[in-house]
């Protein structure tokens, strides 16, 4: 290892210099988790005038109600679909701008503006894009045919939440994909040529193999945004309807406890959702460690 | 095997950026030609044609009988070794030899066997399970070399394989890219910039110089009678010492410089053409003053300014003259060691 070692005139500065984030870390983080954590051991009565400590009663709870891991495999699904859409369009995008040559600045500045979109608008689009009286969607759907109405259908809002979580993430996906495109040495496709593979060969043998690190590192990205950084997509398009249809961890956390009102049943699915975010970062860091692939 | 003929090749980019202008080259079948010239010449975007990695602007390419202007690289029945070899770094040696078998549908035993002699042949046969990551770069080298010749291809190009290499492998994989050439006879087409390279592996050297050929020759007869300026001062190490014929005359030239061929201006003496101590034969005497002495092991290279000029010019003698830097020099050189050229065209004057 190599590391610099600072020296310090006294043993106050050092612990002056890491205070601010200290202390930002304490406020924001440690004490609501610590609260959650205590609160999830609660049980409140309904008027909110007094607790009792309930043990693990409440997570016992969770598991016995069908609604939550009737969410739990709805988050599955969501995270799923979300993940895979957005990672495979954006790969397709990132192969397609890495052929081109004078226009692929352009192109990639214009594919990374959802990115900057805020998740409630970009729901509020596609609900738009969506929407059953005015969206044009479901207008040529009918036309082929098909009745959309995410209101009363459970598969076409859990499609809608997808598609509007999935294209925020496209471009995200997008600049680390054509990073990864680029970072191939071009002789290695040439060579490949020589060696008679054709284009769809060269991608599933050579360029897709060498993007397996870009590839990870995006699951497990992309897997975290669509379980904790959807709630505002989902509130403004579905709030977690139809009937729960699209009631992913994250929002019924909010449903629950500041809809609901049931806080320590709240503050157990939080402690839950920390527990899968930990072990996600926990595979993350892993893999960064050990550099898989090659 | 095949031959491979060029005929007028061009090569322009974006409308007025003419990279190859007009190439005219035949490569005999199992010939080893060496394309040589400074960088920016075009040498590369030549092979990177003859390979299919470059579109071609005009002319006609054959491989064999085959015009191949219009084919895939897969289509041409050559194989390439790259200057960063190119290995494909997620596959083990076994598999980059094989790849290029596979996609050609070549069957399993075929491939094992084909794989293991070209193993056996570049020694990297205890490699065959490793990634090429754990490879030395000689060791590259040869898997590189071994994935284009497990194909037993039309022809092999090789575009700069040896610079990635230090000093000492650069002339041990030199003889054995020569020794293997001549035992497969396989046409062979290799790209460099070091002249010492294509002398010692060509069995013709094409000097190429802004995209256009300067000369076309064996190695030793472009040594011999280079074509050009452009060719004297490329082809030899160090470069060919260009005099002024008027300066020489003003020296004392006794006469010697008299039956030079028409329009010669300027001649060419190989650094080591000029000798310390008279020849016999009728010689030209030229002054000059010892700038810089470098001694090289076997030889010697002196830097000399010469009197009445600022022409940089070097004198290679062998061993270690008793010279002393600041000293004045005289020294010989006879008539047939003139090169005569003429600095307005820059090709060589009379025959």
């Amino acid at each position: 290892m190599q590391t610099k070692r600072m020296t310090y005139p006294g043993r106050f500065l050092p612990y002056a210099l890491l205070a601010p984030q200290v202390i930002v870390t304490l406020i924001f983080f440690i004490w609501p988790a610590g609260q959650a954590l205590y609160q999830s051991l609660l049980r409140e009565d309904a008027f909110g005038l007094r607790s009792t400590f309930v043990g693990l009663e409440n997570f016992a709870r969770l598991f016995r109600d069908g609604s939550y891991v009737n969410s739990l495999s709805v988050t599955v699904v969501f995270a799923v679909g979300t993940t895979l859409l957005s990672m495979t369009v954006a790969l397709l995008l990132a192969s397609t701008v890495n052929r081109m040559i004078r226009s692929r600045s352009t192109y990639t500045t214009l594919l990374v503006w959802p990115y900057a979109i805020a998740p409630a608008l970009a729901g509020v689009l596609w609900w738009f894009i969506f929407n059953p009286s005015i969206g044009i969607v479901p207008y040529m759907l009918e036309m082929v045919g098909y009745q959309w109405n995410h209101r009363n259908s459970g598969s076409d809002a859990m499609l809608l939440v997808i598609f509007a979580a999935a294209w925020k993430q496209i471009s995200y996906n997008f600049l680390f994909f054509l990073a990864g495109l680029q970072s191939i040495p071009q002789s290695l496709i040439e060579a490949a040529s020589i060696d008679g593979a054709s284009p769809t060969k060269r991608f599933w043998t050579i360029i897709f193999p060498l993007l397996t690190p870009t590839t990870f590192f995006l699951l497990v990205v992309n897997v975290v945004y669509a379980m904790f950084d959807t709630f505002a997509i989902i509130h403004a398009t579905t709030a977690g309807g139809p009937a729960q249809a699209t009631n992913i961890l994250v929002y019924k956390v909010y449903a629950d406890g500041f809809v609901g009102l049931n806080l320590g049943s709240s503050a157990a699915q939080s402690v839950i959702l920390m527990v899968i975010v930990v072990a996600l970062t926990m595979i993350q860091f892993r893999f960064i460690e050990r550099r898989v692939n090659y | 095997m095949a031959s491979i003929t060029l005929e007028g090749l061009k090569k322009t980019y974006s409308g007025d950026v003419h990279a190859v202008k007009g190439i005219d080259l035949q490569i005999e079948d199992g010939e080893f030609v060496v394309l040589v010239g400074p960088s920016g010449c075009g040498k590369s975007t030549l092979l990177r044609m003859v390979a299919g990695l470059e579109t071609i602007t005009e002319g006609t390419l054959k491989i064999g009988d085959r015009v191949v202007n219009k084919l895939e690289p897969a289509e041409r029945d050559i194989a390439m070794v790259f200057q960063n070899y190119a290995l494909y770094p997620h596959m083990t040696v076994y598999n980059n030899l094989a790849y290029g078998l596979k996609n050609r549908g070549f069957n399993k035993e075929d491939i094992e066997k084909r794989v293991r002699i070209a193993a056996k042949m570049l020694e990297i046969e205890e490699f065959l399970e490793r990634k090429p990551r754990k490879l030395s770069g000689g060791q590259r080298q040869r898997v590189a070399m071994g994935r284009a010749l497990v194909r037993d291809p039309a022809a092999f190009l090789f575009d700069e394989p040896l610079s990635n290499l230090d000093a000492k492998l650069r002339v041990q994989m030199r003889v054995e890219i020569k020794q293997l050439q001549r035992r497969l006879k396989t046409t062979s087409l290799y790209v460099t910039h070091d002249q010492l390279e294509a002398m010692t592996l060509g069995d013709r050297l094409v000097v190429l110089n802004a995209g256009q050929i300067e000369q076309v020759g064996t190695p030793m007869d472009i040594y011999a009678r280079p074509a050009s300026m452009f060719v004297a001062g490329f082809i030899g190490s160090p470069a060919m010492n260009m005099l002024p014929v008027d300066y020489l005359n003003e020296q004392g030239a006794n006469g010697l410089l008299d039956n030079l061929p028409d329009g010669t201006d300027v001649v060419g003496i190989r650094p080591d053409d000029m000798h310390l101590t008279p020849p016999t034969a009728p010689h030209l005497i030229v002054d000059s003053t010892l700038a810089l002495f470098e001694a090289a092991g076997a030889e010697s290279h002196l830097y000399v300014t010469l009197a009445d000029s600022d022409q940089p010019t070097v004198i290679r003698v062998s061993g270690q003259p008793p010279v002393a830097e600041g000293e004045t020099l005289r020294f010989f050189v006879t008539r047939d060691a003139l090169h005569p050229f003429n600095s307005a065209t820059g090709k060589r004057t009379g025959d």
